[in-house]
Order: C-alpha cells, then structure tokens, then sequence
C-alpha cells in the first residue's frame, strides 16, 4: 500500500512528472530562446509561474458551468499522470503493465484535448468557444495519424503493450530503422496533441487571446499549465519507448539516465519545429494532416505489415 | 523552390551563438556622443533672456533671478521631451545635454530639479 | 463551429493590436461576413494642440505624432512650412534629411516584417528581424544622437551634421543590413508555412486599391504604381536614382514582397546620398514668425503617402494644422480586405497594412443636415454627462472624492 502511494505520488508518480513536465518546459522554452539567438528564461521561470499563478485568485465566469469549469484542470492533469504510469521508463517494463495498455494509453492522452474543450466551452466567452471548436477540430485531424504511426510499431512487435514492444524492439534494434517515417509523423502529430507552433491553432495568441484558457486563472490555470507540460512529458517518453528503444539491459541507473536523453531528444526536435515554422491556418492544418501526414502513416502501416508477413 | 524549415540552418547556429540580448542593468551600453538627456546648466553663463524658456515645447524649464544677474534653472524632469532644442535656443551656450538617461524616481517631487546656486551672492561655480 | 453567427469583438484592448482600435467581426464558423473599424481610442487633439505652440514648438508635437514614423511627420511639417516661407534649404541639409528618412524606412519596414512573423506565429521572424533592426537603431542613434524621435528637423534644414568619420558606420551597417534583407527575401518566398499563410490572404484588387485611396506598399502591392518621393519629389530625391518597387500579387505576400524591395531600395538610397553629399551650411535661419499663406505637403512614409496641411497667418503660431497619416487611407481598405476571410487571418491582414492607430485617430463631428446642429459637446456638458453616466451605474463621485480626501488627510 505505501508502495503503491509513493509510486503514486512522488515517483513515478505525480510528483516527478511535474517536476520533470517543469524542466521540460524550462529546456522548451530556452532551447527555443537560444535558437532565437535570446537568453531565454532562468531555470525556476516555469516554477515561479506555477507559484505565482497559485497565489492568484481563481476567477470564475459569471456565465460558466461552475463544476465543469473547475473540475476540468484536475481531469486533464489526472488522464496525463495515469497514462504515464504505464509507460516504460528504463529497461523494458512499465510500472503497471496489462495486454493492451498501449490503446489505454493513447485514449488517456485523447482525454487532456477534451477537457481543454469542455473547459473552453463551458467558459462561455467567445474567445474561449472559439479556441474550444479549434481543439476539437484538430484533435479530428492528428489523430489518427498519431494512432496509425504508433500502432505500426505494436503490429510488427505482435503485442498490444507498451512494455512488448519495448522488449521486441529492445531485442530487434533493426526494426526500430524501418519505423523512422513513423517517427517522425508521430512527431508532428505529438505538436498537434501539445498544440504548439505550428499547430497551436487553439491558442492562437494574436487571434484568440488563449483560446480555450482565455477565461481561467489562479489555481486552475496553474493546473491546466502543468497539465500541458506533463503531457509534453508523457507523450515525448510514449515516443521514446515506441520509437527509440535502446540500452533497456544497463540497468536501473543507466537506463534512466538514457530515459531522459532520449526525452530530451524529442523535446529538442519539438522545440527547433517549432522555432522554424509559422502558424498554420485550421483548414490548411486538417488538409496537411489527411493529405500528407495520414497517407504517409497509412503507408507506414501498410509497410510494417509487409515486413510482418515477409518476416514470418 | 518551396522550403520547409529554410531558417533550420541559422537557427541551430543561433543556438551555439552568444545571445544578442544586452543585460542592461548590469551591463550598461554608452551613450552616443550627441544623446539628448537630462540637462546641464552652466549657470555663469546664463544672462536670463529665457529664450529657453519661450521655445520649450512642454514648458519644462524655468530661469528665475536669484540675485544680481545671476539666475537658476528650474527644470520639470517629468514634463521635459529630452528635445534639446533649449541647448540649441540658448545664445549663450548655458544649457548643454548630459548622457544621463536613468532618472527614474519613485517620488514625483524628486522629478523637479533646481540647476544653479540659489544663494544671491555671486560665485563662478560650475554646478551638474 | 456552430453555424449561428458570433460576434466577436477585437480590441480596443488584444494581443493582436498594438494599439487600442476596436473590430467587430461578424463570424459564422472560421469565416469572416462582416467587420467594422471603429476608430477613436486614440485621440490626442494634435491638430488643435499644433495651433497653440510656436512654429519651434510643434516641430517636437508632430513629431511624436506616431513613434515609427517620427521623422516622417517633423519633415512633411518642415516642408510644407518653408514652402510657406519660401525658404530655400541648403543641398547638404536636404541630403542629410533624406538620409535619415531612408534609414527610418528601413527600420520600419523591418520592423513591420517582425510584427508580421509574430502575428502568424513565426516568433523567430519576430526575434531576428528585430536583432537586425537593433543595428538601423543604433546608426540612427550615432547621427541623431536618439533612437527614436530623431529631432533631426528644423525649419530651413536639418539639426545634426554627418561627420566624416560616421560614414564608414553607416556604410557598414548598410552592408550587413542588406545581406540579412537577402536572407528574408529568400525566408519569405521560400519558407512554404509562410508563404502559405501569406498568400491569397487580404485581396485588394487595383481598381479596389485605387478606388478606396490605399497608399504606400499597401497600394503598390496590388499594381499601383505610385510614391511621392518620384512622382512629387522632395528633399534630394529628384537627384537620386531608385525603382518604385511594385507588386502584382495583391494579397500580403504581395505587401511583404513590396516592403522587402523597398529596404534594397533604401540601401542603394543610402550609399548614393553618402557618396554624393554636397558640402555647405546644414540649415539656413528660419524666422520665427511665418508670413501668412497656405501649403501642403507630401511626403512618403514608410506606410504610405503623409500629407501635411498648415496655414499661416503672419504669427509665430500655425492658425490650422491638418495630418492625414498613412493608416487613415489603408483603413478602409482593411474592411473591404477582410470580408470573407478567415478568422485566422484578421491579425496578418491588419497588420499588414502597417497601421499607425495613434496617427490616424480622429474626433469625429457629426452635422444633422436638416438642422444644421452638431452632435458635438462641449467640456462641461460632457463631465456632466459623464457624472450622470457613472451615477447611474451606482458610482458617486462626491463621495468618493471625499473618501479620497479622508484618505489623504490620515496619511
């Protein structure tokens, strides 16, 4: 029982990922400064934020579905710690594994998008309906081919679980190769999911203020701000547990050190995409998303069944 | 002839550059040589035709006499514009513009600066 | 999106604004069916303030009429009143204004290419355009001694000479400036997320252009050809020899192609002023009192045309200032260029035009024609108004002016 509420709690639980989802936000947001050729934040920047917007008073539209407003920052944090628990982190086994956690993950980080929706919409300001209607619409378009360049990997490793196909991949390096198309669609979808440049439609500062977020402040912005770091977190360790799993059989310590590279990589890839691009409009974004971006991770499929059957 | 990404390059230079940002309260950029701040008044100079005074866009300085042929400068740092255009007006060359930009207080009667000796006897000081 | 229409009202306070202006925009789903400008956040009573000062005086008040274009508007008033006076300004006086004219051109358009970055979310435009800006700044410092409101205008010349040693400076940093300008042409047409938000976006056909009095690149991206500074020269610019930069796009990435060719325009300005600056007085005396008569000026500010009007009678005070600032002639143009756009596309097709919100705004009277009476108020009735207004909402100014005073008192 103490087991299980440190696991819970401090590590893995929710303690480390929201230390870890503050870092992340803090290397984010200075990679993208230096890239800026600027100096970018200190390194507490995204905890005095957090502690200060926590001090500030919560205001709660006059108009706005009082319970789904407040209830929504907890949802999305919740979803998020729950999802991470089932990620592997270092050697090749989740904290809790089951046959088919993979599609409990994927569902469980559907969920944050929702409540940014249901948040916005239930703010009953325009700016915030509008960021709301935005969310949802993108949410239709990266998708699925988030689901399709994760799944490819999980076919040819034969299991529904995370922690399989980490030990596939762990033990055919090779493979990991054929799967680099899928990594990178993964990527951009994840910017999707995270809903930064250049698909940070739903948020658009210059149109719609902060879009789904415009009418929260104090505590439940605070919450909702960890919630959007952790989640840069557990889908940039989803992503290295699929797509780049290497050295699970060095240990505890050495496995977790290589954890956090390999999280750091993919946050470094997410912060120079997002120094590089412009904003994308919502209907160029949904066209590049089932023009491009879902064909090529059709493919990918379609490529790593093909490799399935020949390998068999 | 479209690029995606055609700034990856010079970005991820930047990235191993000294940031071009001036850490200006510790690190403190010079003035230019003719950089209008607050002002400086020569008060031997000054024969009291208030010249200045008549061209002053925001009525920012006043000269008053404090004794024979001597006079002080009362100026308004709040409402001066930093145009300089009294150093231009003065015949007499008493006004001069400083460097000093940084005259920023947290009491606004702080702001009302008197430039001269204000004791009617005669001195040839030099005041700042 | 819900099918039913939205209102949604943009400003007069919104990230996407710089300055106070409000939109409405009329929404159905992402689209835009309506929008309306309303201007007057921003009235400072220039025009009527330029008729209490001396001749000296508003020379500094219209030169802070916008903090872009500064020098513009000091020099269009300097102009139109030596036209007046009839003063002939000395060649090097004339060649030094139209240097820092040009050098003000290059740091607004490269900062109207920041805010363009930033309003597409292309933060790193934003970032770099205005490192390099920093550069333009700094020059303008070292010849003005100010980074912004140069004062390097005074009536019959210029204020500040170019000493020898400032040309290698300036010379170098137009070097630099001019490679980096290379850089963002080749950025903005090659760049695909750019161009795929740039592109197709505002349309304004010529004959619409020309019909609602756009000016400046807003114009000469949808084919105009038409600038002062070769159709009406002033200052040295009939002795110089540059391209009007046109556009036949019509849309922003038109305005952006626009605006970068001017900036390799400016450069070869620059090095031809410097190369060819006669020597002689700067300014020639100016009296402080301007004869009687009446003139108007124009000038082409870095957004557009900048027409000046002054009338003079015989004091050393202007009997009527008139500004017509750029924005004031695009911003018709932004309401025709919106309807049926997208949502996502009002920040970049405002900003596109470059607008000055604080140039343009004006009071407005309205006349009723069939009683010839105007809406307008005067002081006390407006403070009375405005009593009545905040009592109605429950707020008593008596008592709380003597809450105030209370306050003070124990203090």
């Amino acid at each position: 029982m103490a087991q299980a509420l440190f696991n819970i709690f401090v590590f893995p639980g929710f303690l480390f990922v929201a230390a870890f989802g503050l870092t992340a936000e803090y290397i984010d947001r200075k990679l993208y400064a230096l890239m800026q050729n600027r100096i970018g934040p200190p390194w507490f920047q995204p905890l005095a934020d957090f502690i200060k917007l926590s001090a500030k008073e919560d205001v709660v539209p006059q108009h706005a579905d009082k319970l789904v407003f407040k209830l929504m920052p907890i949802v999305a944090m919740t979803s998020i710690l729950t999802a991470f628990i089932y990620i592997p982190m270092w050697g090749s086994n989740a904290l809790f594994a089951f046959k088919g956690d993979l599609v409990v993950v994927m569902y469980l980080l559907t969920v944050p998008t929702l409540t940014y929706f249901l948040g916005g919409w239930y703010s009953r300001s325009v700016y915030s309906m509008i960021g709301a209607a935005r969310s949802l619409t993108q949410l239709f378009a990266y998708e699925i081919p988030l689901f399709l360049s994760i799944l490819a990997p999980a076919m040819l490793a034969d299991t529904w679980s995370l922690s399989g196909i980490s030990e596939y991949f762990s033990t055919h390096p090779w493979a990991i190769l054929f799967n680099i198309v899928g990594f990178v669609i993964a990527i951009i979808a994840l910017l999707g999911k995270l809903e930064k440049v250049p698909f940070d439609i739903p948020e658009a500062e210059t149109e719609i203020v902060a879009g789904a977020f415009t009418e929260y402040s104090g505590r439940l912005l605070a919450m909702f701000r960890l919630a959007i770091d952790m989640e840069l977190v557990v889908g940039a360790s989803l992503l290295a547990a699929v797509f780049l799993p290497f050295g699970l059989h060095y240990g505890p310590a050495a496995g977790f050190a290589l954890y956090l590279v390999k999280v750091l990589f993919i946050i470094g890839l997410i912060s120079l995409a997002r120094t590089i691009v412009a904003r994308l409009r919502i209907d160029q974004m949904i066209n590049f998303c089932w023009k491009v971006i879902a064909p090529l991770a059709f493919l990918q499929f379609l490529a790593d069944l093909i490799l399935k059957g020949v390998h068999n | 002839m479209f690029r995606p990404g055609k700034m990856t390059s010079q970005v991820l230079r930047s990235l191993f550059k000294k940031p071009v940002t001036s850490l200006y309260p510790f690190v403190k950029t010079p003035m230019p040589k003719n950089f209008r701040g607050k002002l400086r008044f020569y008060q031997e100079r000054c024969i009291g035709c208030k010249m200045c005074m008549r061209d002053c866009p925001s009525a920012a300085i006043t000269i008053k006499p404090v004794g024979d042929k001597k006079f002080i400068a009362e100026i308004d740092l709040a409402r001066c514009l930093y145009c300089a255009q009294c150093v231009d007006t003065c015949p007499k060359k008493a006004l001069e513009a400083t460097p000093d930009f940084e005259l920023a207080q947290l009491e606004h009667g702080k702001l009302k600066v008197v430039f001269g000796d204000t004791s009617p006897v005669s001195t040839k000081t030099e005041t700042k | 999106m819900p099918e039913r229409e939205v209102k949604l009202t943009i400003g007069p306070q919104h990230p996407m604004l710089k300055e106070p202006e409000s939109f409405l925009l009329t929404l159905r789903g992402e689209k835009i069916t309506e929008m309306t400008v309303r201007l007057g956040y921003n009235h400072r009573g220039i025009e009527k303030a330029c008729e209490q000062r001396t001749y000296i005086q508003d020379m500094y008040l219209v030169e802070r009429v916008c903090g872009i274009c500064s020098h513009s508007h000091s020099m269009c008033l300097a102009q139109t009143i030596e036209e007046i006076a009839g003063l002939q300004v000395p060649k090097r006086g004339l060649y030094i204004r139209t240097l820092v004219a040009e050098l003000e051109r290059i740091h607004s358009h490269l900062l109207w290419l920041g805010v363009a970055g930033h309003e597409i979310g292309f933060d790193t435009l934003l970032m770099y355009a205005w490192r390099d800006r920093e550069l333009v700044m700094d020059i303008l410092a070292i010849i003005s001694g100010n980074r912004v409101n140069y004062g390097m205008n005074v009536i019959g010349g210029a204020k500040r000479d170019i000493t020898p040693d400032q040309i290698p400076q300036i010379l170098a940093a137009v070097d630099t400036l001019e490679e980096r300008t290379k850089y963002y042409i080749h950025v903005g047409t090659e760049e695909i997320t750019l161009r795929e938000r740039l592109s197709g976006v505002g349309k304004l056909s010529k004959e619409d252009a020309i019909r609602l009095g756009a000016a400046g690149p807003t114009v000469r991206a949808s084919g105009v050809d038409r600038d002062t500074r070769r159709d009406d020269p002033y200052g040295a610019y009939g002795e110089l020899s540059f391209d009007v930069v046109t556009d036949n796009h019509c849309d922003v990435y038109g305005r952006t192609l626009v605006r970068l060719g001017e900036l390799m325009q400016a450069y070869k300005l620059i090095r031809q002023i410097l190369k060819n600056l006669p020597e002689g007085p700067i300014a020639i005396k100016a009296p402080r009192k301007i004869p009687a008569g009446q003139a108007i000026g124009r000038y082409e500010a870095p957004r557009g045309e900048d027409v000046h009007y002054v009338k003079a009678n015989g004091t050393d005070k202007p009997e009527r200032v008139k500004l017509r600032a750029p924005t004031l002639a695009n911003v018709q143009a932004v309401a025709h260029m919106l309807k049926d756009g997208y949502l996502a596309d009002t920040p970049i097709v405002i900003a596109a035009i470059d607008p000055c919100f604080s140039c343009t705004d004006r009071a407005i009277a309205t006349t009723n024609l069939d009683n010839g009476r105007t809406d307008r108020m005067e002081w006390p009735a407006l403070r009375t108004y405005g009593i009545d207004w905040y009592s109605k909402q429950g707020i008593d100014f008596a008592e709380l002016n003597r809450k105030l005073r209370t306050m003070r008192e124990s203090n």
